[in-house]
């Protein structure tokens, strides 16, 4: 069940990046990445205070709270790049499929409780950031104009790569 | 352990006066005085820990990170905080192999290895 959701959130991704790109030769502009990059950040803080609110597990309380610190770190710095730079990041149909999805899966994890919660949490994040990190490797890091947000978002792509790795491990030891 | 004590004991010895010796700079321990040996954090990884660190010597984290990280060694026997942009210092007190990691990162992760001094 949270696999599925997390593969309906992957497919919209994907599905919903390539009119994006097909619209425009170049991909999606700054405006449109920031505001997917940012976006695909906070619905992750809001995953993992979900997290706190209802997980009794110490490590995987560990995790959520990296993740509200680590995403909020990318988070405040890209704002200040796009203020910077004069970009006002603009909504698109990846940012809102991401939305959707995250609330689905939001809804579906509100119905958890215990080690069914934390197990479907986790592996919902193994997803999430595979998506994500695939997403910003494949699409939105090469479509990037700007030489400071490509190095922002390549610098979220190690710390995210480290997420997926750490969820791995987490997941693991919860089976 | 008998090293340990030995450490101890020409420690103890320092604290006494001691009749300057002909031809040697005066030191107050014996053997080279105590350094600081950094080691950087960036992009998500430490980096390469300097060879020749010694009992008694300083470990200066440094964090050029903008997250928080943590170099926590496996035994507990550290455990600093490195908040985005800090850094942190650990006395090495003994010798041996020091395994460590970022709690929040578990991915980052060195080793330190220590001489007895």
């Amino acid at each position: 069940m949270t696999i599925k959701v997390a593969l309906a959130g992957a497919a919209a991704l994907i599905l919903l990046a390539a009119p994006a790109l097909s619209q425009d030769a170049a991909g999606p502009t700054d405006a449109q990445i920031a505001h997917i990059a940012y976006t695909a950040g906070q619905l992750d803080v809001e995953a993992a205070k979900q997290a706190l609110d209802k997980s009794r597990d110490a490590d995987v309380r560990a995790f959520a709270e990296s993740m509200v610190r680590d995403h909020a770190a990318v988070n405040d710095k890209a704002l200040a790049l796009v203020k910077k730079l004069g970009v006002t990041p603009e909504a698109n149909p990846t940012s809102q499929a991401l939305t959707d999805a995250a609330a689905t899966q939001h809804q579906k994890l509100a119905s958890l409780s215990g080690d069914a919660f934390d197990t479907a949490y986790v592996k919902n994040e193994v997803a999430y950031h595979a998506t994500v990190n695939g997403a910003l490797a494949d699409t939105l890091i090469p479509s990037a104009d700007n030489a400071e947000l490509k190095a922002l978002l390549e610098t979220g792509l190690t710390l995210f790569r480290e997420h997926q790795a750490h969820a791995e491990q987490l997941a693991g030891t919860l089976d | 352990m008998s090293r340990l004590t030995i450490l101890a004991a020409g420690a103890g010895l320092t604290l006494l006066p001691s009749p300057p010796t002909l031809g040697a700079p005066a030191s107050p321990t014996a053997g080279p005085a105590p350094r600081v040996h950094k080691v950087v954090i960036d992009k998500m990884k430490f980096g390469p820990v300097p060879a020749g660190i010694r009992a008694g010597d300083t470990i200066l984290w440094i964090n050029r990170d903008m997250f928080r990280h943590t170099a926590t060694a496996r035994d507990k026997s550290f455990n600093i905080d490195l908040p985005a942009g800090k850094s942190g210092k650990t006395v090495v007190t003994k010798g041996g192999k020091f395994p460590f990691y970022c709690v929040y990162h578990p991915g980052m992760k060195g080793d330190l290895t220590v001489a007895p001094r």
